[in-house]
């Protein structure tokens, strides 16, 4: 009797794992490189964890690039072939994807737990992964400050050190000026190179900018883009003067990654597009000699608000109940699980947007990356959820090239604005 | 008068003959032009009336074609096409002419070298190229602006790529570095099948070289001639990767061209509508230009 | 010796002079990829040049085929290999029917292919886009074969090939009793066949090197081809010039090597016709 009733017990138990079993759900991922998050092993790694308490769901994942990705993204759309999980930031999955009704409302996911635990880490988090109206299209796993950075031994060399606030990694911007002109009197051409061309970084360009004189680069509840303030017309005319004065290189022919390289082989003492992550992945083709100290950006009152990378995960709406709700639990698992939440986050080279996880990087290879948490206090505003940020975006690149192409400063930057605010969607 | 009909019978049973076979040999042709070719291209037009975003779809009219006469942008990007087309049609042509004129009658080794070292760019690959083209092109320490200071035709670097009075033309100098091999192959081809009994008889009757190029071979490769013509235009028109992977349309869309612009407002901007309308415009163009240069080259034979 | 005769030689000397000089220019990027797929990272984008590297590494290679690569090198062939045969088959038969077969509406068909021979593909792609995602076509090669076999050069050519033809031999043939099917690949198959030669060529390396169509049409990591592939390569914040050389290389020595090997061949093909106007 106490066998059979063992056997029965079984087979209840059994009955629904093997129902679940017959019903496997193939769900795509598509990720944007954020740190190893491009790498297949690692990735692989993730979806082979999830397997092991979900072997029912089926992932692929495809990796995306920045130079194409988006138009890839789009195409998907248009071809009605989006995958159900997409990794990138708000600027992409609230502003773009989610305002044009293509993705899915993910509040479920934002529990009360998940809304405290993101919340003590910053505010700016939350408020970054929702629309105006409330509606969540993100769920964040990591977050970061994007920065710049400087060959230390350069500024050494041109004694220019001593207008670098060494403990805090700031700098005013008097201080910015003399380390140019410190540089370009001790014979260094080009110091550093403001990239004008292309897609990506423009998170780098746009925070030495709107730094300089402390500008806002959109209203605060994020309606209208503002750099045709006094503030911001004065940030970017004096770009146009160090460049004028032979002090800074304006270059409208690199993007991001030219100008990084730039400063990895020497050309350039500094780099106006740096992360935890780009420090780890350029460090190969570091040329030897080079000290790299990651900087804020110069600011008049060196109180420097940095622009913040937040990246997560988003689902895309394809009309299947099955596929959403396995791509959720993968979403779940790897943001949320208490062992694989980490070592999500690790893989990416940022830091965890859960403050619960704490210091991910001691006593790991990765141990230099719990420097650039310096920088965490600075983090901005998220302006990038500004509506029509795709058209501000490349607004912006033309913009940048037609005030070095000595096109006058406030017209330029006031045609700029009206075109971005045109794409606004009220 | 029984005669004729059937005579007329007889014509038009030959006739529906021949439309069921010439229309039995189109199949194939037709099948695929007009379901990728021309079927998309009516939608097109449709789609050029619509203000068409990722959200939105509402017919508009001919607004899209107001705005886009009023777009210096697509203006400018006409200009830069017509300057590629019209720059690089010719001096292709006649450097390959030149280049094969000149080592038609080497060796046979070296011919095939000299053939196949200008056929290389072509199979390189685009992306590849570029990335090769960008570091010479580079103002910080590019192999063009070192040599050309050496040389002393400059004093001070130059960015070729980010000054927007250079910047097409390097386009349209790695256009034609990728676009000479395959002319260089069929002029070498043509000109060493030109007859050489017309040839000599010239030679012997005391024809200058120039002379004997003019009156006797260059009739005998016009064909070969327009070959290249059609194939080149072509390629100038739809030169694309090389302005997306080096410069993206700018500095201040210096290189930007109508192919690129349709691109960049559908895919950046996503302006589906819009770009529609360029597109229908540029198709207008390019077919009264293929018509107009079909004319030509049919009068002239 | 004769002062004209000098004069030539002269002349000769310098254009041979200027040719190498111009052919060195031309097979420079080749060399920059190859030898640049052999150094390291700190090699490759240093600010001085290494010319030939001291110290090779087979890494990037390693780092290349931990991406299918090969599957982009097949699926690129499979691409090529389609498009031509598609194309070569139905512009042949197409370009027969213009130049020989005088049936209704002949003259209209002719003169649209001309309009649209030199038509780009950007014009259409919005809406090829949406007819290939109807088809479920959309993330497949043959949403990029499709278009590129559509185009109408190719029938145009054929056109211009077949006129060479001699009605006499088509009439004679028709007097044998031979077939409309038994009279192409007979007889006007093989007068043709150089033309057909011409078009593979230049369908093969169009279909090569668009890149455009790929750019649009394909997402699957495992359905790229080697361009978008090697294009695809680059990351934000840092670009990998190793391995997209690498990339590079793989992409571009095969069709090297079957240009070299099939010389002889392609040129030949081309030289027996002449193109008519």
């Amino acid at each position: 009797m106490k066998k059979l009733l063992a056997l029965l017990l079984c087979m209840m138990m059994l009955l629904p794992t093997m129902a679940m079993a017959e019903e496997t759900v193939d769900i795509t991922l598509w990720t944007y490189p954020i740190g190893n998050w491009t790498n297949a092993e690692t990735v692989d790694g993730i979806i082979a964890n999830f397997n092991v308490t979900h072997p029912n769901v089926n992932v692929t994942v495809q990796y995306l690039d920045y130079q194409s990705g988006d138009d890839q993204v789009t195409t998907a759309i248009e071809a009605g072939t989006t995958p159900d999980i997409i990794m990138e930031g708000p600027e992409r999955l609230v502003t773009n994807w989610g305002a044009a009704g293509k993705m899915l409302d993910i509040s479920d996911l934002w529990t009360e737990e998940a809304l405290a635990d993101i919340g003590a880490t910053s505010e700016a988090v939350v408020a970054a992964c929702q629309t105006a109206e409330g509606v969540f299209y993100e769920y964040p796993l990591c977050m970061t400050t994007h920065c710049m950075v400087i060959d230390k031994a350069a500024f050494e060399a041109a004694d220019a050190m001593q207008y670098i606030n060494e403990e805090t990694h700031t700098w005013t911007t008097e201080g910015f000026e003399n380390a140019l002109r410190a540089l370009a009197a001790a014979g260094v051409n080009p110091t550093g190179i403001v990239y004008c061309g292309g897609q990506g970084g423009d998170q780098g360009t746009r925070a030495l900018a709107m730094n300089l004189y402390s500008a806002q680069f959109a209203s605060a509840d994020h309606t209208a883009y503002t750099m045709n303030s006094e503030e911001g017309i004065k940030g970017i005319q004096k770009l146009v003067d160090l460049v004028n004065d032979g002090v800074l290189t304006a270059d409208p022919a690199i993007v991001a990654g030219d100008e990084i390289a730039l400063f990895c082989n020497g050309t350039a003492k500094m780099s106006f597009c740096w992360n935890a992550s780009a420090a780890v992945s350029n460090k190969a083709s570091m040329a030897e000699g080079i000290v790299p100290f990651p900087m804020a950006f110069p600011s008049d009152d060196e109180q420097p608000e940095l622009c913040g990378g937040i990246w997560g995960f988003g689902l895309f709406d394809n009309g299947d109940d099955a596929r959403a709700a396995a791509a959720k639990d993968f979403v779940k698992f790897v943001c949320d699980d208490a062992e694989q939440g980490p070592q999500s986050v690790y893989a990416t080279g940022f830091f965890p947007v859960r403050a619960s996880f704490g210091d991910i990087y001691a006593g790991t290879e990765k141990a230099e990356n719990a420097d650039f948490a310096i920088f965490m206090p600075f983090l901005g505003d998220y302006y990038n959820v500004t509506s029509g940020w795709a058209t501000q975006r490349t607004e912006w690149w033309n913009m940048l090239q037609r005030v070095f192409g000595g096109g006058d400063v406030a017209t330029e930057v006031g045609a700029y604005v009206d075109a971005s605010n045109a794409s606004i969607v009220k | 008068m029984m005669q004729t009909q059937k005579i007329s019978r007889k014509l038009k049973a030959t006739r529906r003959q021949e439309n069921i076979a010439g229309y039995l040999f189109m199949a194939p042709s037709l099948l695929f032009f007009v379901g990728f070719v021309v079927f998309p291209m009516a939608m097109c037009l449709v789609t050029s009336t619509f203000n068409y975003t990722m959200s939105d779809f509402t017919f508009v009219g001919l607004s899209n074609y107001v705005e886009l006469f009023q777009d210096a942008i697509f203006g400018k990007s006409l200009i830069n096409t017509v300057i590629i087309v019209v720059v690089s049609v010719p001096t292709v042509c006649l450097f390959s002419l030149w280049v094969a004129s000149l080592i038609y009658k080497l060796k046979d080794i070296y011919t095939s070298a000299f053939r196949c070292v200008f056929y290389l760019p072509v199979v390189t690959g685009s992306v590849a190229v570029t990335v090769v083209w960008k570091w010479m092109f580079n103002p910080y320490y590019g192999l063009l602006n070192y040599v050309f200071k050496e040389l002393g035709i400059i004093t001070q670097s130059v960015n070729w790529l980010g000054n927007a009075d250079t910047a097409l033309w390097c386009i349209i100098v790695i256009l034609f570095t990728t676009s000479v091999g395959q002319p260089i192959v069929l002029y070498v081809s043509a000109l060493s099948n030109v007859d050489h009994s017309l040839v000599e008889a010239a030679e012997v009757d005391g024809a200058t070289d120039l002379q004997v190029f003019w009156r006797i071979k260059w009739p005998q490769i016009m064909p070969t001639t327009l070959y290249i013509l059609v194939i080149t235009t072509i390629n100038s028109f739809q030169c694309f990767a090389l302005i997306q992977l080096l410069t993206s349309g700018g500095p201040m869309y210096s290189t930007s061209t109508i192919m690129y612009y349709i691109y960049y407002e559908a895919f950046k901007l996503q302006r589906y509508g819009y770009g529609s309308a360029m597109g229908v415009i540029l198709a207008v163009i390019i077919a009264a230009f293929s018509a107009l240069q079909f004319r030509l080259a049919k009068s002239d034979n | 010796m004769d002062h004209s005769v000098q004069k030539t030689t002269a002349y000769k000397v310098i254009c041979i002079l200027l040719l190498i000089v111009l052919a060195i220019l031309f097979t420079f990027p080749l060399y920059w990829i190859i030898t640049g797929s052999f150094k390291d990272a700190r090699t490759i984008n240093a600010a001085i040049p290494t010319w030939f590297p001291t110290q090779p590494t087979v890494d990037n290679y390693m780092r290349l085929f931990e991406k299918p690569a090969m599957r982009w090198m097949l699926n690129t062939v499979f691409m090529c290999a389609m498009t031509l045969l598609l194309t070569c088959v139905t512009a042949a038969m197409g370009g027969y029917a213009l130049a020989k077969k005088n049936f209704t509406g002949r003259k209209l068909i002719f003169s649209i292919f001309v309009c649209a021979m030199a038509l780009p593909k950007q014009v259409i792609l919005i809406p090829l886009l949406k007819e290939m995602a109807f088809l479920k076509l959309h993330n497949t090669l043959w949403a990029v074969i499709l278009p590129t076999v559509g185009w109408p050069f190719g029938v145009f050519l054929m056109k211009q090939f077949s006129e060479n033809i001699p009605d006499e031999m088509l009439e004679a043939a028709k007097i044998d009793g031979a077939g409309e099917a038994l009279t192409f690949t007979q007889i006007v198959f093989p007068m043709i066949k150089p033309g057909v030669g011409a078009l593979a060529i230049f369908t093969f390396i169009t279909a090569w090197n668009d890149y455009f169509l790929q750019l649009i049409m394909l997402n699957d990591t495992n359905a790229l081809t080697i361009s978008l592939g090697i294009a695809k390569l680059q990351s934000e914040l840092s670009t990998d010039y190793g391995l997209i050389m690498a990339g590079a290389a793989l992409g571009s020595i095969p069709i090297v090597l079957i240009f070299l090997l099939f010389q002889k061949f392609f040129t030949k093909g081309i030289t027996m016709g002449a193109v008519k106007g």
